[in-house]
């Protein structure tokens, strides 16, 4: 049986008195625990809606509830378009219109843009040929409303991810998406991709369809969004237009206490230079950077993604090779041919994929802390006893303050905060000199990111060399003795917090 | 769409059905895998004393299962340690197989008949060094095409499987050769305090490596290759030195395989204990081995084989043909990796529901 | 920022040209030092060795693409032609209905293996592994490993469906098999390119977690891609019998690596989502004229060494590039 066609249906902007989506005293348990409670919200059609939260605020189990993933508890309503519904399930809320464009976008690189978009077709009955031409339509159509072209016959495993992003949008469009859910939309976005973006979802509020977006990054909440809900413990916390929010309102609202900002008081030009860069340079990721950092000093670096950031970090580490300039280490040369040499020398580096890069989930804490420095914890025998490693790893749990109940459980037990001081305890245990951190607080709840900032001052404080990669200009204005700024490769500007402002420095960064 | 701990983009085949077991293996105390192996030990002692009475229980049983046992616990040691490191050594067989056959080549073409005392233990010993050569040559092969050429193990040792064999069959255009010297045999036949000398090797090896495995930094590098290479390699470990040492150990353990194997059967050829392959999974994965990498006691493999060879010789000695055996092995690998599933549903729930307790709190 | 070149697409058609250019080469090596191996004789002879390997190839084939493996086939194949030998034998069983058998129970074994490793949740080889020595070891233990050789005659009879004789003598003939392995081939080609279910098993291979969260059903899927192989494997067992006029219960012990291998030489990944027919024609038609060059030369002991370099060579070539590509796109952020 031949399925037909889905048709793409293009709205109007309805009058802004009925939402599109509404929830009425939408709660949830698991077991004993509440996750969410007594939430009511709604989404206009159309709307640009940003929900933010903490780790454990419930935003994920409000999205799986308007997904149809998971059911809420009874007394909770979901209204669709004046429709009421006790819970949803997931063929009836894309039916309904619901989609989610979840963080790895959950596209398939070794088919075509082509497929990817109108992958609908060729769901259904196993029997059944596809129909090339009717998916055609539906893409053409689909790319035609959102003004983007893409190449139908490219393997999406060979586009950028910004094009990825716009293929996603499009799968949800052809199967009729009336609210598109984006989880993190902007985080691999540069800045030009960012702008598309937002041309993009103005085109998609012309064409009636909502879209809810998590995000942390204020900058560009401000600009795609109309309105903001926070959610804090379960319960909304509040819902409000975008103009009344700034960072510190929003850090009260998520974490419900005042946390104060100050300035560092100083810089440190006078210490000894710890690791410096001179007219570094890797044709297609950074240009003639030169910089020195120096011991006991917090070094912030921002920057646009496409910047070159991470590139130069990981050319700081040994990951890779300079093609020109040096590196120079307490003054003398540095020669690196791999992150061993670059460990060997006292250099750390702490990646922004925590999970992927950073920790070895299924190992225990005092095998992740360990596993840099296992040579230095042999005894005489030439091996290494089991209570050296968990007594490494019992020193760092109680130096970082890390929540945990025992030694030998395993890293992906614990929160993100926590799982962020293991990964740090680990690079902390081979006792560097210069420690590079990059993006660091990301997906870290605000109070554990307090956390991590004190320990950052303490290190810099016991003369640790330490270069701060950020992307969030609070984290670097308020952290840093000094902040480089790098746009397409090259060192734009240097500044000192404080000297500017933080207004100005942010325009700096975004001009 | 997030929760306490964010799994960003898994692309790997292994996390779709996995990752539910990672947890589950990463909480399961090894102790409580160990207790269950003890407890099916017994079990299975008291079954086969039942079934046949006066000839089960007996010395000579044991003896024979300890005759019977080398060889298969060296190759389980082989297929383990590559199992651990998020691999597989599909070529352990053909390796042992080739090693012996070079090994045997020496000892019966090159050797001249009429050698003894020292001459003789000299050729010995040229022999086993150019079995441990191949081995070792088998063994860096594997290991850099793994580490440096980024290949899946399963190919690669699929590749060097059909290669070692297709060498060994060229050589010997399928023929067996036997007749080795004396003091080669004496290592299987021969006991010390009734044990075999075979056994003792096995035991001292097993040891070894298990030491191996959770006191040296090498060992303790292999596991957490098998659990995360990525974020290994960039804390600082050679990862491809470590790859290449796997390989190269479960070829020398291989290279042991094949001496205890020309002791006990007096013979090598190319396509001897080729169905052993299905049992060292078997062992592996019964001693708690994780298939997907990353854990792994010898403790535990050490159990399951002595619950192996027991099934084995009771099989053995109820006439079940060798087909039968091996057919009835697979359908053990099938029910011990169905009661795994089970333990590990049971298992998972429990966690659900503690992890969403400390959610609340967290 | 760089931006990903072409890496998947260009090693792919590099993949199937590379193995043309190969066969080229070694076929003229061959035509070189044997006058007899470029003849139509010799050709069809040739094709028609291998059409019970390209028919179980062609299974392997969707079985990898759907990010899976599976080496039982040889043992399902062994015991499906067993067991239709038995019916056509001991009570006459006509021609559709042994077939059918065959076939019916190839795919019972295959969904065998789908409910396994889906409940089991075990990687496919190792349950693999499992099935293959239960089927071949209670086969061995049933029959004794005697064979079958009193098949009838329309099982035995060679068809010939067209012949042809050259002016120089050289015969050429369209043989049953090689019709049966055509229609194989261009009946999964179509399946794969041109029906939904063949392009969500490439989904799935290509990122089965995303597969899952669009609606595709892992077990069905599980159960279509193994059960297809199965019904392949009876088939195949079906041809081999005809062509050996025997059912020989160990003959295809041991050919699981050569089926493979092929498969993966013709472009398969275990990691899934990749994949031609195509690729899969060449890879058998490489490693059939490396067999029968090797013949022809009289140094068929040869093959197992040739097969395994050849293997490692394009494992390694492969492997290599594809890493060296995944190591210029790491960083991806900022």
């Amino acid at each position: 049986m031949r399925r037909s066609p889905p048709v793409l249906k293009l709205n109007t902007l309805r009058p802004s008195s009925t939402p599109f989506l509404g929830l009425e005293n939408i709660g949830k348990r698991f077991g004993g625990t509440i996750a969410l409670e007594g939430i009511d919200w709604s989404v206009q059609a159309g709307e640009v809606h940003c929900l933010v939260g903490e780790n454990g605020s419930g935003k994920s189990t409000l999205i799986k509830i308007i997904a149809g993933v998971l059911a809420p508890e009874k007394g909770g309503r979901i209204i669709v378009e004046g429709l009421v519904h006790d819970h949803l399930d997931p063929p009836l809320a894309k039916k309904l219109g619901i989609q989610v464009i979840y963080q790895d976008l959950s596209l398939f690189p070794n088919l075509s843009v082509l497929e990817n978009i109108a992958i609908d077709h060729e769901l259904g009955a196993p029997t059944g040929l596809i129909d090339k031409k009717a998916m055609l339509v539906s893409a053409e159509t689909v790319l035609a409303s959102l003004d983007a072209h893409l190449p139908l016959g490219v393997r999406v495993g060979q586009l950028s991810v910004a094009q990825r992003q716009i293929v996603a949008i499009c799968r949800g469009l052809a199967s009729n998406a009336r609210l598109l859910f984006m989880d993190e939309p902007t985080s691999s976005l540069t800045r030009h991709e960012v702008e598309l973006l937002l041309a993009v979802v103005r085109r998609l509020k012309k064409l009636g369809v909502a879209v809810v977006f998590v995000s942390h990054r204020l900058e560009e909440v401000v600009e795609l969004a109309e309105r903001i809900t926070v959610l804090r413990d379960g319960r909304k916390v509040a819902t409000l237009p975008v103009s009344e929010v700034n960072d510190q309102r929003l850090a009260e609202l998520m974490t419900g206490s005042r946390f104060e900002n100050s300035v560092p008081a100083h810089h440190l030009k006078d210490r000894p230079p710890a690791l410096a860069a001179r007219r570094a340079t890797r044709s297609g990721e950074f240009i003639d950077v030169t910089f020195t950092l120096h011991a006991g000093e917090v070094l912030g670096l921002t920057g646009l993604l496409g910047a070159g950031r991470t590139e130069l970090a990981l050319a700081l580490f040994g990951m890779s090779m300079l093609e020109r300039g040096e590196l120079l280490f307490d003054g003398a040369p540095l020669r690196l041919r791999s992150n061993r040499d670059a460990i060997a020398a006292g250099i750390a580096y702490v990646p922004e994929d925590r999970l992927r890069l950073g920790l070895n989930l299924r190992q225990s804490i005092a095998d992740n802390v360990s596993i840099g420095v296992l040579d230095r914890l042999l005894d005489r025998t030439g091996l290494v006893p089991p209570g050296r490693r968990s007594g490494l790893a019992r020193e760092w749990v109680s130096r970082l303050g890390i929540i945990a109940a025992n030694v030998a459980a395993a890293v992906q037990t614990l929160s993100g905060g926590n799982q962020q001081r293991v990964v740090l305890a680990k690079w902390l245990a081979t006792k560097p000199k210069v420690l590079i951190l990059d993006s660091p607080t990301v997906g870290v709840d605000i109070r554990n990111k307090h956390g991590i900032y004190e320990v950052i001052r303490k290190l810099a404080k016991d003369g640790v060399a330490i270069l701060l990669i950020s992307d969030e200009i609070p984290e670097v204005f308020f952290n840093c003795d000094r902040v480089l700024h790098m746009r397409e490769g090259h060192l734009a500007g240097e500044f000192i917090p404080g000297e500017p402002s933080e207004e100005a420095l942010t325009e700096a960064v975004f001009a | 769409m997030t929760d306490e701990a964010p799994l960003t983009i898994m692309c790997s085949r292994r996390a779709l059905h996995a990752s539910l077991d990672r947890l589950v293996a990463a909480l399961r105390a090894s102790g409580s895998n160990l207790v269950g192996l003890l407890l099916l030990l017994g079990g299975l002692t008291v079954f086969f004393a039942m079934l046949l009475p006066g000839t089960f229980l007996r010395v000579a049983t044991l003896q024979a299962m300890m005759f019977q046992l080398p060889e298969l616990g060296l190759l389980s040691l082989a297929m383990a340690i590559p199992l651990i490191s998020g691999g597989l050594n599909l070529a352990i067989i053909a390796t042992a197989n080739q090693a012996a056959l070079l090994m045997a080549w020496i000892l019966t073409t090159q050797m001249p008949h009429e050698a003894s005392g020292g001459l003789l233990a000299l050729w010995i010993a040229t022999a086993l060094a150019a079995g441990f050569l191949l081995c070792f040559a088998i063994g860096i092969l594997s290991g850099v095409m793994v580490a440096v050429m980024g290949v899946h193990p399963i190919l690669v040792t699929l590749g060097t499987q059909t290669l070692v064999g297709g060498i060994s069959i060229w050589l010997t255009h399928g023929r067996t050769l036997s007749g080795f010297p004396e003091p080669l045999l004496r290592v299987s036949n021969e006991t010390f305090f009734g044990i075999p000398i075979s056994f003792i090797v096995l035991a001292a090896v097993a040891v070894v490596v298990q030491v191996l495995l959770t006191r040296t930094p090498l060992g303790i590098r292999i596991h957490m290759i098998g659990s995360n290479l990525e974020a290994t390699r960039f804390a600082g470990v050679d990862t491809r030195r470590v790859q290449i040492w796997v390989y190269v150990l479960s070829s020398l353990l291989c290279w042991l395989a094949a001496i205890i194997m020309m002791a006990r059967f007096n013979s090598a050829g190319a396509n001897i204990a080729q169905s052993y392959l299905l049992i060292t999974i078997l062992a592996a994965i019964l001693g708690g081995i994780d298939p997907y990498g990353g854990f792994g006691r010898i403790d535990g493999l050490v159990l399951s084989l002595a619950i192996l060879q027991m099934i084995s010789s009771g099989f053995n000695l109820l006439g079940f043909s060798e087909h039968l055996t091996l057919a009835l092995w697979g359908v053990t690998l099938l029910a011990v990796m169905s009661v795994k599933r089970l333990a590990a549903t049971i298992q998972v729930s429990r966690f659900r529901s503690s992890r969403d307790q400390r959610k609340h709190h967290a | 920022m760089r931006r990903c070149t072409n890496p998947i697409a260009f090693l792919f058609r590099r993949t199937e040209t590379a193995l043309a250019a190969v066969i080229i080469v070694v076929s003229a090596v061959f035509s070189l030092a044997s006058p007899y191996f470029l003849t139509l004789s010799n050709a069809t002879d040739l094709i028609e060795a291998n059409s019970v390997t390209t028919i179980l190839a062609a299974g392997v084939f969707v079985v990898l693409v759907s990010g899976g493996i599976d080496i039982s086939f040889a043992a399902v194949a062994s015991v499906t032609q067993y067991v239709a030998a038995l019916m056509a034998t001991r009570y006459d069983w006509p021609v559709l209905p042994t077939v059918g058998l065959a076939c019916a129970l190839g795919v019972t074994l295959g969904i065998i293996n789908a409910l396994l490793t889906y409940y089991l949740r075990v990687v496919s080889i190792i349950v693999t592994i499992a099935t293959s020595s239960i089927y071949y070891a209670t086969l061995i233990y049933v029959t004794g490993g005697t064979e079958i050789y009193n098949l009838p005659d329309w099982w035995t009879n060679r068809i010939i469906f067209f012949q042809t004789k050259t002016a120089s003598g050289d015969v050429a003939r369209i043989t049953l098999p090689m019709l049966i392995m055509v229609a194989v081939v261009l009946m999964t080609h179509l399946l794969m390119t041109r029906t939904r279910a063949g392009r969500q098993i490439y989904a799935f291979g290509g990122n089965p977690e995303a597969a899952s969260r669009i609606g595709i059903k892992i077990l069905p899927l599980q159960m279509h891609v193994y059960g297809y192989l199965g019904f392949l494997a009876g088939l195949a067992g079906f041809v081999q019998a005809h062509r050996v006029h025997q059912a020989v219960p160990t003959a295809m012990f041991g050919t699981e690596l050569n089926v493979v291998a092929v498969a993966i030489l013709g472009g398969a990944s275990l990691v899934g989502g990749v994949g031609s027919m195509g690729g899969v024609i060449l890879g058998v038609l490489l490693l059939a004229i490396l067999q029968n060059g090797l013949n022809l030369l009289g140094v068929s002991y040869f093959f197992g060494v040739v097969v395994g370099l050849t293997i490692l060579i394009s494992i390694s070539v492969t492997g290599y590039a594809e890493q060296r590509i995944s190591l210029r796109r790491r960083p991806e952020t900022s």
